[in-house]
């Protein structure tokens, strides 16, 4: 073979597994979601949302299982994001350069990708070991500190966006920075925030790992914050490896429910997010 | 930029707010310090007991309160391993298409596509991979793969053994899939990176698609991918769920064929942590997670100080 030959035959190649390779990444997303979608839809029951999750292989619902999640993704969101737009304020418009701000900064993007078990872990050695019972707040306390790190790194990344010129206007009226910072920079990256938030919760929502050994899980109705308490995904896991057909289908409608959830969540924070960029 | 402001209740103001953003800037810190402290406390009595050779011992027997975590950090290893030895390339693929190749049109459907399944709770790769995905890989892949790679001399032993669907091999798979999302963003954004002027001098000198990625964009952005890489695998190794459901949790291992069920930090955590009983247990348990966390740490550094690398050296090009 010539050379021109053999480089265009290398290339024709080349760009062939490239698209193979976006089938097969394709390929899986499909499977999943269809799979997701058949099973899911095919055990949903009106009674998943009015009854409690039952005793082993026995019919049911999710009730306590949906309520907890929402109260703990909730409480866990109001927590950690004024912690993170605090934060996230001072490494965007204060200490940005500063060995605080930098190494801060440096942190939250592990702390973003650290493994959400270990996260668990740690809330079981300060609270959890030491009141000497497991409970919700627990819980939520271990997804809050998950919130956090999301929240900090997308307000720092939409306060740095907001123009200079924007500020130096409002400065030029006389104001202190802190009333700068509230209402004219804040203000004016609320569509980023809000959409930071959202993708937050999304990734809260479907957290299985750091609930274990924190709000553990609870097979009644409960509202009480110092009992451990039932969440989708701990009650999905418990549900899918168990041998009963009856629990397994219900974990099916949970993973639907859940998927849903977390899918609609990250569309509304894209949607959100363009429309404000549009105007 | 100043504070242009005499009044003294403004002074008062700027001074609290600018403290109580400093103060949850460092709280933050506090967060990994703490869990670090946190840990290496909680799992001081198994280090005192079992020292340095935790590492390396594969004896993990609850019941006689012996513990070594070899089989773990082994599990650990080989399915994000493998998982990177599928998503690299598949990644890589996927990052060319969408950068190079891809109409302009299909360029952001795509790309939104791929950021969803970023998004989707890693409990759904796992239970869809216990109840979905391995009796298939069971019965039609893994007896492919026996009487087809594992002929191969010395690398054969890896695919030998019962074709269960659970084990070693199928966590790594369904760990792949989980990590591919993750791993062709970062790449895409990293090779968008490249001047438009370097490329074009590769075309214009006739340089064929493949080439212009191989020998320009690929040398220029090597730092960048390489970070990417490591940010799928920091995510590989601490992932739990995704793990737990098909990786078979058993604490033996005594064959080196990937077919074998085993065990990985996260999913003995996940598995064992709330059913220990005694002090030693938990200390042993939380010894691994104190691990896990090192790993993931050093691995997500290394990772962080890549991306920030190339984005300087971007900063100082252009």
């Amino acid at each position: 073979m010539d050379l021109r030959r053999r480089r265009k035959f290398i290339n024709v190649f080349a760009l062939f597994m490239s698209m193979l390779a976006v089938s097969f990444g394709l390929f899986w997303l499909f499977w999943i979601l269809i799979d997701v979608f058949n099973l899911g839809v095919g055990a949903l029951r009106l009674s998943l949302f009015t009854q409690m999750t039952p005793p082993p292989g026995s019919e049911g619902g999710l009730l306590n299982a949906i309520v907890g999640s929402l109260i703990q993704v909730g409480l866990a969101t109001l927590i950690g994001t004024p912690f993170g737009v605090l934060a996230g304020v001072y490494l965007a418009e204060y200490g940005g350069h500063t060995w605080l701000g930098r190494t801060t900064l440096f942190i939250n993007d592990i702390l973003l990708s650290a493994p959400s078990i270990v996260v668990g872990l740690f809330i079981y050695a300060v609270y959890v070991a030491q009141v000497g019972h497991f409970s919700a707040l627990a819980g939520v306390f271990a997804l809050s500190l998950l919130v956090i790190p999301v929240v900090i790194r997308t307000t720092e990344n939409m306060l740095v966006l907001v123009p200079d010129s924007l500020r130096e206007a409002v400065f030029a009226l006389g104001t202190p920075k802190w009333k700068v910072i509230t209402k004219v920079t804040l203000r004016a990256s609320m569509a980023g925030i809000v959409t930071g938030i959202l993708l937050a919760v999304a990734r809260v929502s479907g957290e299985t790992a750091p609930l274990l050994f924190t709000a553990l899980s609870n097979q009644f109705w409960t509202l009480d914050l110092n009992k451990p308490m039932a969440t989708l995904p701990v009650t999905i896991f418990k549900f899918a490896m168990s041998p009963f057909a009856d629990w397994q289908r219900m974990a099916w409608a949970g993973v639907f429910l859940i998927t849903l959830g977390v899918l609609g969540l990250n569309i509304l924070a894209r949607v959100l997010f363009r429309q404000k960029h549009k105007q | 930029m100043a504070d242009n402001s005499t009044k003294p209740s403004s002074k008062l103001g700027e001074w609290v707010f600018h403290n109580v953003t400093r103060l949850f800037a460092l709280l933050t810190l506090l967060i990994l310090v703490g869990i670090l402290v946190s840990l290496v406390h909680g799992a001081m009595p198994s280090i005192e007991k079992f020292g340095l050779a935790f590492l390396w011992s594969s004896g993990w027997n609850p019941p006689m309160d012996e513990f070594g975590g070899l089989v773990h950090i082994y599990g650990t290893l080989v399915t994000s391993l493998i998982a990177l030895a599928i998503a690299v390339p598949v990644s890589f693929g996927i990052a060319l298409f969408l950068t190079e190749l891809s109409p302009a049109w299909l360029r952001r459907p795509l790309g939104v596509a791929i950021e969803l399944l970023a998004g989707i709770p890693s409990i759904v790769y796992g239970m869809w991979g216990l109840l979905v995905f391995a009796p298939l890989f069971g019965q039609y892949i893994q007896p492919f793969l026996g009487a087809t790679l594992g002929h191969i001399p010395f690398l054969g032993r890896l695919f030998q053994g019962a074709p269960m669907g659970i084990g070693l091999l199928s966590a790594g798979v369904i760990l792949s899939i989980m990590i591919i999302p993750f791993i062709a963003s970062v790449m895409r954004d990293v090779f968008e990176v490249t001047p438009g002027i370097l490329k074009e001098s590769a075309y214009a000198v006739g340089a064929t698609t493949w080439e212009v990625v191989w020998n320009v964009v690929l040398p220029y952005t090597r730092v960048g991918v390489i970070g990417g890489i490591m940010l799928g695998l920091g995510r590989a190794l601490g992932e739990t769920m995704a793990v737990t459901f098909v990786i078979g949790n058993s604490d033996q291992l005594d064959t080196s064929s990937l077919y074998a069920a085993g065990n990985s930090i996260a999913s003995a955590l996940a598995n064992e942590f709330t059913e220990a009983v005694s002090p030693i247990h938990t200390a042993a348990l939380i010894e691994l997670g104190l691990i896990l966390f090192l790993i993931t740490f050093t691995v997500l550094v290394f990772s962080k100080l890549l991306l920030m690398r190339l984005a300087k050296q971007q900063g100082q090009r252009t």
